[in-house]
């Protein structure tokens, strides 16, 4: 079984955001969505964005990979400003988005038929399929897949890119709980053997809770940074551990879910 | 007793074949040994039913009718499996010997329909033994007008469509044109193009390609504008330049949009070809068919309906098959 693609894995990106805003002109008017943000993450470290659905999460992680530009404030990677897309930080949506005219194997391959590495690649490629146990279905086409399978794939075809960091939108959101506990399990086994920085957007608390290191908690939209919480715990983590219990109540009174309780 | 009966159900559904010396047990195709008995009651009756006014060609009529029982129960006995693909339209073989026999007695044998306006069948296989030579000729100008044509436009439609769904500029300059020149059917364009072009020839290549351009530049240019974005996301953050974007994102997304584009494209140039031939180049199909209609000819006239309506369907029938192997990753699509 193989753990990782390289020997010599860079290491993972630091990113900073420095009073960051944004929001989207709609024909009812400016819809906002992210106010104020700044926010450190150091290399290598898993920091899970956590806040209600639709909140503009998922807005940060696209001015971070380079997408969009930010309206107002700076966004930077290494302390150096992101201005376009970089290999290096690749994005992980909630759907797969899978090219769905292309095999398994000719998804996990295009980032690097994009830059021109593919024919020197192929080991490569075995190595990511392997990763995340999909080389038996390298042929199939991707509506062949279960959801999991497909979201596996596309991890695959970031992680054969090498990234720096890992930005993943609700990856594991449509998935059913059981295949979502099996890939919850993988994402921290290759985030801890690749050591790539990973932001992870998502909505559920537990989620949170056993992958991240430092939790940042959201407002409702337009999103503002509400709380900062450190998880010591070590990895694998247990969902039923006390510790985790006592934080799980803990941020669910941040995010106003008080009642709940 | 049972488990034999089953084998021979089995044999007959799939054309699976028992153990042991497999082809004299495997069961019959039944329904083709039907229809070559259809097709002998038909030969016979084409054979012994003398014709009101001897036809020329109704011996050789009954001839190729026993010729189809024979090559019919020949297959039903001796196929096997690698005739199963035909199996399950026993009753179209069957149905075409009865509407043939039908036919007869309504023209030659009775006379109740009129000629010329009803010929029998063995006219127009006399109009295939005697005319041979103008119908190939005319099938063979037509398809020369026809593919370049086709082949010019579908391509030039295609990059229009994907120039004016990709960028913006294109798009500003041609999509209007597209709107407001494109549902002006080719056929209006005859007579200008005759004006314009230095024969006939080239003009209805010009029209042809024109009735393709338009519903494959459409239909193009919707299908790169319908393409997922976040497809594009992907490809950008992975490093993909603009060119890859076009090229491995937008043509691939959009090829089933371009595959209905070339078959509407195919419909309407069909419908140009004819009346441009018809109108100007004196040779092909609608030559032939305009020919035949002064010279009253109606057994020419049906027969080569007949020949175009294979050589069309035929034409389709390719491009689709073309498709089902282009888009093979695509499920559900439109059958032909």
């Amino acid at each position: 079984m193989v753990t990782t693609l390289d020997a010599t894995v860079d290491q993972g990106l630091s990113i900073q955001t420095r009073s960051v805003g944004h929001w989207f002109d709609t024909k009812d008017g400016r819809l906002d969505v992210l106010e104020d943000v700044t926010l450190d993450v150091a290399p290598g470290e898993f920091v899970a964005l956590l806040g209600p659905s639709g909140c503009g999460k998922s807005t940060l992680l696209r001015l971070i990979a380079g997408l969009d530009a930010p309206r107002t404030g700076k966004v930077g990677a290494d302390k150096v400003r992101i201005v376009a897309p970089h290999p290096s930080r690749l994005l992980v949506f909630q759907d797969p988005t899978l090219y769905p005219w292309r095999t398994v194997r000719q998804n996990v391959a295009l980032g690097l038929e994009a830059t021109g590495q593919v024919k020197d690649s192929q080991e490569r490629i075995d190595r990511a399929l392997d990763l995340v146990g999909l080389r038996d279905f390298a042929t199939a086409l991707p509506n062949e897949l279960s959801g999991g399978m497909a979201q596996r794939a596309a991890l695959a075809r970031v992680l054969v890119n090498n990234p720096r960091l890992l930005l993943l939108d609700e990856p594991l959101g449509k998935l059913d709980s059981l295949t979502r506990m099996t890939l919850q399990a993988e994402l921290v086994r290759l985030w801890q053997d690749a050591r790539f920085t990973t932001l992870l957007v998502t909505h559920d608390v537990e989620e949170a809770l056993l992958l991240a290191e430092r939790i940042i908690i959201f407002s409702p939209r337009p999103a503002r940074i509400v709380r900062e919480i450190r998880v010591d715990a070590s990895y694998p983590r247990h969902r039923d551990a006390p510790e985790l219990q006592a934080l799980r109540r803990e941020i669910l009174v941040s995010l106003g879910h008080d009642h709940e309780l | 007793m049972n488990s034999i009966a089953q084998t021979d159900r089995f044999a007959s559904l799939g054309g699976i074949r028992g153990n042991g010396p497999a082809f004299a047990l495997a069961a019959p195709w039944k329904g083709g040994l039907a229809a070559a008995g259809a097709w002998s009651l038909t030969a016979v009756l084409t054979w012994a039913w003398p014709d009101l006014t001897p036809w020329p060609r109704t011996e050789l009529l009954a001839l190729l009718e026993t010729g189809i029982a024979l090559l019919l129960a020949g297959g039903a006995l001796l196929g096997g499996p690698r005739l199963s693909v035909i199996y399950p339209y026993d009753r179209w073989f069957g149905a075409l010997a009865a509407i043939l026999a039908l036919w007869q007695v309504l023209t030659a044998k009775t006379g109740l329909l009129p000629l010329p306006f009803f010929p029998p069948p063995q006219s127009i296989l006399e109009v295939y033994t005697d005319d041979a030579a103008r119908l190939f000729e005319s099938v063979w100008r037509s398809l020369v007008l026809l593919i370049p044509g086709y082949v010019i436009g579908g391509a030039l439609g295609f990059v229009t469509g994907a120039s004016i769904g990709w960028s913006k500029a294109a798009n500003y300059w041609g999509h209007p044109v597209l709107r407001f020149v494109g549902p002006l059917p080719a056929t209006a364009w005859l007579p200008i193009a005759f004006f314009f072009f230095p024969g006939s020839h080239s003009a209805s290549t010009f029209l042809v390609g024109l009735a393709t351009f338009f519903p494959v530049a459409v239909l193009t240019a919707s299908g790169v504008k319908g393409v997922n974005s976040a497809y594009y996301d992907i490809a950008r953050t992975l490093g993909g330049s603009e060119r890859f974007l076009i090229l491995k994102v937008a043509v691939p997304a959009a090829l089933p949009n371009v595959f209905v584009g070339l078959f509407m494209g195919l419909g309407s140039s069909f419908a140009v070809l004819i009346i441009a031939e018809m109108m100007g180049v004196k040779a092909g199909l609608g030559w032939y068919l305009q020919w035949a209609q002064g010279w009253a000819a109606y057994a020419n006239l049906y027969g080569a309906l007949i020949v175009m309506a294979l050589l069309f369907s035929g034409l389709i029938s390719l491009l689709f098959h073309v498709r089902d192997r282009v888009l093979a990753w695509q499920k559900g699509i439109v059958r032909w």
